[in-house]
């Protein structure tokens, strides 16, 4: 790791911070913050427990445990089955990069708002992620013992000794981890219609029942602590069924197969091409013509509304989680402090962000200010979480400085790669969050997307997918690249691989 | 009295991403010969061992330096995993959850001969690293082909302990390919010995008509 190196990354990226900061519109538009400030303040003191749905919080768990069980399943068969397949990568690539959100919105065309659209939601874009993270445990594992068995093993025999057991304790620590991420991504479906917590969640900040919000999320959040408790390899089975038969009666459309026929073969075919002959040149040329106005008018625009709100998010992120990390340092906290700021960082992740951007837009009014403390707070708590168990993994000496002094002299600059090496691996993530903001009213690509399906422009909203797909696909390169540029390319990037307390 | 040939080099090269590492190897191995491999480390001879292994990988079996164990599984496991190729699919996959007490027995068996039977059901990462280098060689008994290739099999054990496994692996199986850096152990315990130089083939002698200085002159091993 270079010094210089590291630095100069900080500060361009300070740089491009500061500069997104200068163009991007972060003014606050509510008349009276404070006051509504004051009373959702007072509203999460006094939680109103009369008000949880319980069937809500059932179908927020059902959600989840199925829709990442299935993505699981399918993400364990893809990364065994063709780890090194180019065509299987990238298509868990595309699965991945396009948000749950996005998702649920297209799934809704199709199976209407019911079961099936809320657990595919879940189970495509997680599926891509499996199959990413369940191929790159096997990379990272140890087969040698693989080369050693005899010739004539069978390939089950050959997977099941030799493969499995090396594999399957981080597999499974990974699924139950992301079976958190699950729960959140069920209660974020909630805000377009899907009957979980976040429905009524929705309904409550609306209305300015902050009393009944604040009970119904201190059940999310309980469920997402106890999730140890809750969900182990002994439970998962009776998880798993109970929860298919929990599940809710969807409403909408039963008639699935012929909505999806239409919806594939006609529209999200662009509009040209769904009139005009293919053969002709006059298609063709109307064709370019229609991309060119989305390009023009909604890409780029969308594009460059998303890359402000990341890279403002990146820094803020970056900063806060500096700021944190100490609180949860059993070095700096000492025993009895460092549980209480854990509990407050476990708390600030859990909520999703989507679901604070909606909060705050409702609290500050409509900019790309609610979006950027959204992001900034919930990853930053994510990073610091992280960043202060490798803080307490580090060896110190005897006669370490303690206080101020061991954290800029001492935890800082040991730590700072690690710290580089989240904020990088963060950087693909917060663009996809601020592209899905757009939904919230943000001219993000998300917003671009929301208004082309509530016009029943599938196809336009399709290519602006797509866009999205592209732009955290670069994100994605550039952010690689500088890891290994930095050679911080080894360092731990997934929450399951931070060490353990 | 000339014996089946086993494996056959004939100026056989080979290099590690571009990087040579054995030039112009002739070798001929017969059967029932017992041959040791010497040298400094780098000399080349995990490679030339793994020239010699892929020749006939279906009679071979195999220790290898790094002993190549499945840590999170039993040793009895790893030891069973040397006969795979014997099981149906099925019959393996029961195993591993539930182990059949006469593969139990035979495994402890073989544990017993190198002095691991109370570790039996310990996870193999568990072990130390002279526990680990005997399990892998109990595995190479257990699978029992014909011909072993062995990579420092005995490196972490001490001289007599040492001694006694290649003894063991001496009388299960017939023909041997040891790289060894103990000189005792290469003169006490092979038929032939071949030294190997930044690469190249430098002694290929019966070991009755080497004495341990002829040895170390070469490469300074432990006297």
């Amino acid at each position: 790791m270079n010094r210089l190196a590291l630095g100069n990354t900080s500060l361009s990226f300070l740089i491009s911070a500061l500069l997104c900061l200068a163009v991007a519109d972060i003014a606050v538009t509510a008349l009276n913050p404070w006051d509504e400030m004051l009373r959702l303040m007072r509203g999460l003191l006094r939680p109103e427990a009369a008000s949880i749905e319980v069937w809500s919080v059932i179908w927020t768990v059902a959600f989840a445990v199925v829709g990442v069980g299935i993505g699981a399943a399918a993400g364990f068969l893809l990364a065994i089955a063709f780890p090194h397949l180019v065509a299987v990568r990238a298509s868990a690539l595309v699965l991945r990069s396009i948000h749950e959100l996005f998702w649920a919105l297209l799934l809704i065309q199709v199976f209407g708002l019911g079961p099936v659209t809320g657990v595919l939601a879940i189970a495509i874009p997680y599926a891509g992620i499996f199959a990413k993270v369940f191929a790159e445990i096997i990379e990272e594992a140890d087969l040698t013992a693989e080369k050693v068995l005899p010739t004539g093993t069978s390939v089950v025999s050959a997977f099941a000794f030799a493969r499995l057991p090396e594999v399957a304790e981080r597999f499974k620590t990974y699924t139950l981890y992301r079976l958190e991420c699950g729960l959140r991504s069920t209660l974020v479906l909630g805000f377009v219609g899907l009957p979980s917590v976040g429905f009524h969640l929705e309904s409550y900040f609306k209305q300015g029942k902050y009393a009944e919000a604040a009970a119904l999320l201190a059940v999310f959040y309980v469920l997402i602590g106890t999730r140890r408790l809750w969900a182990r390899p002994a439970t998962l089975p009776f998880l798993l069924i109970a929860s298919l038969l929990l599940l809710p009666q969807g409403i909408g459309s039963g008639a699935w197969l012929p909505n999806l026929v239409r919806f594939v073969t006609h529209d999200i075919v662009p509009t040209p091409l769904r009139n005009g002959e293919v053969g002709s040149l006059a298609t063709w040329s109307a064709f370019s013509v229609w991309l060119q106005v989305i390009v023009a008018n909604k890409v780029l625009p969308g594009v460059w509304n998303t890359i402000v709100l990341a890279q403002i998010a990146l820094v803020g992120m970056g900063m806060l989680a500096l700021l944190l990390f100490p609180l949860v340092s059993r070095q700096f906290m000492g025993r009895i402090g460092q549980p209480a700021g854990r509990l407050l960082l476990v708390v600030v992740r859990s909520t999703p962000e989507y679901m604070l951007a909606y909060v705050l837009l409702q609290l500050l009014g409509p900019s790309m200010l609610p979006a950027i403390i959204a992001l900034a707070v919930h990853n930053g708590a994510i990073v610091g979480y992280l960043m202060g168990r490798h803080a307490d993994a580090l060896d110190y000496r005897l006669d370490a400085p303690r206080g101020l002094n061991l954290y800029a002299y001492d935890a800082v600059p040991r730590l700072y790669g690690q710290f580089l090496a989240y904020n990088l691996y963060r950087w693909e993530i917060i663009a996809r969050e601020s592209a899905i903001f757009g939904i919230l009213g943000v001219a993000t690509l998300g917003y671009y997307v929301d208004a082309a399906i509530s016009e029943f422009r599938f196809d336009v909203a399709i290519v602006l997918i797509l866009a999205t797909v592209a732009l955290c696909a670069v994100i994605d390169a550039a952010s690689r690249r500088l890891r290994r540029g930095l050679r911080i390319s080894t360092l731990a990037t997934r929450l399951a691989d931070a060490p353990a307390r | 009295m000339t014996a089946q040939i086993v494996f056959e080099l004939k100026g056989a090269c080979a290099g590690y991403s571009g990087r040579p590492a054995l030039f112009d190897i002739d070798l001929t191995v017969r059967a029932n010969e017992r041959i040791a491999v010497m040298g400094r480390s780098g000399a080349g001879k995990s490679t030339l061992l793994g020239l010699l292994y892929a020749q006939r990988p279906a009679d071979v079996a195999l220790v290898p330096q790094a002993s190549a164990l499945v840590k999170p599984l039993s040793v009895f496991h790893n030891v069973y995993m040397g006969r795979l190729d014997h099981h149906s699919t099925a019959y393996n996959l029961r195993n591993l959850v539930w182990p059949a007490a006469c593969k139990v027995a035979e495994v402890r068996g073989v544990l017993e001969s190198v002095g691991l039977e109370p570790e039996i059901f310990k996870a193999a990462g568990e072990l130390s690293g002279g526990q680990q280098q005997r399990a892998a060689v109990a595995r190479a008994l257990y699978n029992g082909r014909p011909i072993l290739i062995a990579d420092e099999p005995v490196s972490a054990l001490d001289r007599v302990q040492g001694g006694d496994v290649l003894s063991l692996l001496k009388a299960r199986h017939e023909t041997l390919v040891l790289a060894l850096h103990d000189v005792h152990h290469a003169l006490e315990h092979t038929h032939r010995i071949i030294v190997l130089e930044r690469g190249r083939k430098v002694v290929d002698a019966p070991s009755n008509t080497l004495t341990p200085d002829d040895l170390l002159r070469h490469f300074g091993g432990e006297p």
